[in-house]
């Protein structure tokens, strides 16, 4: 089980009074085993609820709860996979991803067999003893998802994962998710501005404004997927090319680009 | 404008330029009889002195017996100036009590210089090694706590949260998180106390010890025996030097094995 609930939740930064209000009055409830994005302008507070739904920051008023519970600290129930990766330098591929089993204790067989499907879950066993400097930016960011993916969380946390990959390691990620999602469904939580990812990625889009961050609308995007079967196309090119995915994508482009208008950007 | 780097072979050559200008100017001042030899001898003298008290003993020993004796108090004041600074460092950077507990006290402390703890030394215990420790240890102390408490705080954040994440724990966080993030400095920090360490030792040896090279110095100067204490000048010069490269050497080759190549 894993659901996310954000109830009337607010975020203020600095003083309580006379901080700057990033989130204003945050609705939204992802259901288990679903994929919502978020998308955003840059500054619009988007990874702030990331950043509370993984324990890393509290809410200034309402509540970011996980399964019915209350969010207070971090913890392995919530992986998170960060923009910059964040994998360790000083510890291998193996390593990295290990980190987590230890912390729970597993015993030393257990933890191997689970590394090593992770391992071959990401197309990672002949980098297995490599350190991360060694690796490029999208292996890297396959170290940081199967760092995250090993420990079986009820819920998966991304940063804007893709944001630091070149266009082409980009679009190789993003097929990959897809299958990662099918064959081991998870519950997601991904912040992106490429609008396109998320059209791509998601069950359901929420379109942030800008600050202070609300959200605007949340868009469906699964059943347009089932209605007009997506998922028969393996590239996300022949995807993208579909009219019911480019309706989708103007829909939230000209939502955003209200954003931007509205503040002479 | 970029000045142009030198070759390594010009660098050596303006290096050999500023030593040997030192040495011919000082043997011109006491050849000259500028100054008169009692007061500073010539190069001559006292590389002869050096050379002589490689095999001769001084009061009591030879000079490496005492650089012998000096290395064994310098390298326990230091080893435990390490083994009590940078664990201390490190639990100060990641436990925000601790910090707020020994900072004031330990910012007061600070400022006062190894040699004002000679009085004490001498007190609590004499001649002994126990002396010398303690001003080393004064003197070595505050770059290993400060270096591994700031290595600790400044630990990129998102390596912190990624770590909480995935669930690690107080001692875990602290020794496979903080402890590597923090080594460079932490190494940074050895040198500087290493340094410092050596400049004490010879400072406590003037008067809390038996034996060493400050002690060789002392006894030389009560015999107004200059090249003597010039050669112990060359001498902790000269190890200083080593200690320094050699650990210059470590700080380089653990950079290079992180790929962190500067």
């Amino acid at each position: 089980m894993g659901s996310i609930r954000f109830d009337k939740v607010d975020k203020v930064f600095g003083p309580a009074s006379g901080g700057v209000k990033a989130l204003d009055d945050i609705n939204l409830e992802i259901g288990d085993k679903e994929f919502v994005a978020i998308v955003g302008p840059s500054g619009c507070g988007k990874t702030t609820c990331l950043r509370m739904v993984a324990g890393f920051e509290p809410p200034s008023a309402g509540i970011v709860s996980v399964n019915g519970k209350a969010v207070t600290e971090p913890g392995p129930d919530r992986a998170v996979v960060f923009q910059q990766f964040a994998l360790f330098p000083w510890k291998s591929v193996r390593e990295n991803i290990e980190l987590g089993l230890r912390n729970k204790n597993l015993p030393k067989a257990e933890r191997d067999g689970l590394v090593a499907g992770a391992l071959r879950l990401m197309n990672l066993e002949s980098h297995a003893d490599a350190f991360p400097h060694q690796l490029s930016g999208g292996m890297q960011q396959r170290v940081a998802i199967a760092r995250a993916y090993v420990l079986d969380p009820e819920v998966l946390l991304m940063d804007e994962p893709f944001g630091a990959l070149d266009a082409q390691t980009r679009v190789v990620m993003q097929e990959e998710l897809v299958r990662l999602a099918r064959v081991n469904p998870r519950t997601v939580l991904f912040i992106t501005h490429a609008v396109e990812e998320a059209v791509y990625l998601a069950d359901r889009v929420a379109v942030m404004t800008r600050r202070p961050g609300r959200i605007k609308e949340v868009l469906d995007i699964r059943s347009v997927r089932q209605a007009e079967s997506w998922d028969r196309h393996e590239r996300i090119e022949d995807v993208m090319d579909l009219e019911s995915f480019v309706h989708l994508r103007t829909q939230i482009w000209k939502s955003l680009r209200e954003e931007k208008g509205a503040h002479g950007v | 404008m970029q000045p142009i780097p030198l070759r390594m072979s010009e660098k050596w050559a303006w290096g050999a330029l500023g030593l040997f200008g030192f040495i011919g100017l000082w043997a011109a001042l006491s050849a000259f009889g500028i100054v008169p030899r009692q007061f500073l001898p010539s190069p001559i003298d006292v590389l002869a002195r050096f050379v002589h008290l490689l095999t001769n003993p001084f009061a009591g020993a030879t000079l490496p017996q005492h650089l012998a004796s000096s290395f064994q108090r310098y390298a326990y004041g230091v080893l435990l100036a390490a083994f009590i600074g940078v664990p201390l460092g490190l639990l100060m950077g990641w436990f925000r009590w601790l910090d707020d507990v020994v900072t004031p006290l330990f910012d007061g402390l600070r400022f006062i210089a190894p040699i004002a703890w000679v009085p004490f030394a001498a007190l609590w215990f004499g001649v002994g090694i126990g002396g010398p420790i303690l001003i080393i240890f004064a003197g070595a102390f505050p770059p290993c706590l400060i270096n591994a408490y700031r290595g600790a705080r400044f630990v990129e954040p998102r390596l912190i949260e990624a770590a909480r994440m995935l669930g690690t724990g107080h001692l875990r966080m602290i020794l496979e998180i903080l402890l590597p993030a923090a080594t460079p400095s932490i190494v940074s920090g050895l040198r500087v106390s290493a340094g410092l360490g050596w400049q004490s030792l010879v400072g406590a040896e003037l008067i809390v010890a038996a034996a060493g090279v400050g002690f060789m110095m002392v006894q030389a100067q009560a015999n107004v025996a200059t090249p003597t204490v010039m050669a112990g000048m060359a001498a902790i010069g000269l190890v200083g030097m080593a200690i320094d490269v050699m650990l210059r050497q470590g700080e380089a080759w653990l950079r290079r094995r992180r790929g962190l190549q500067v």
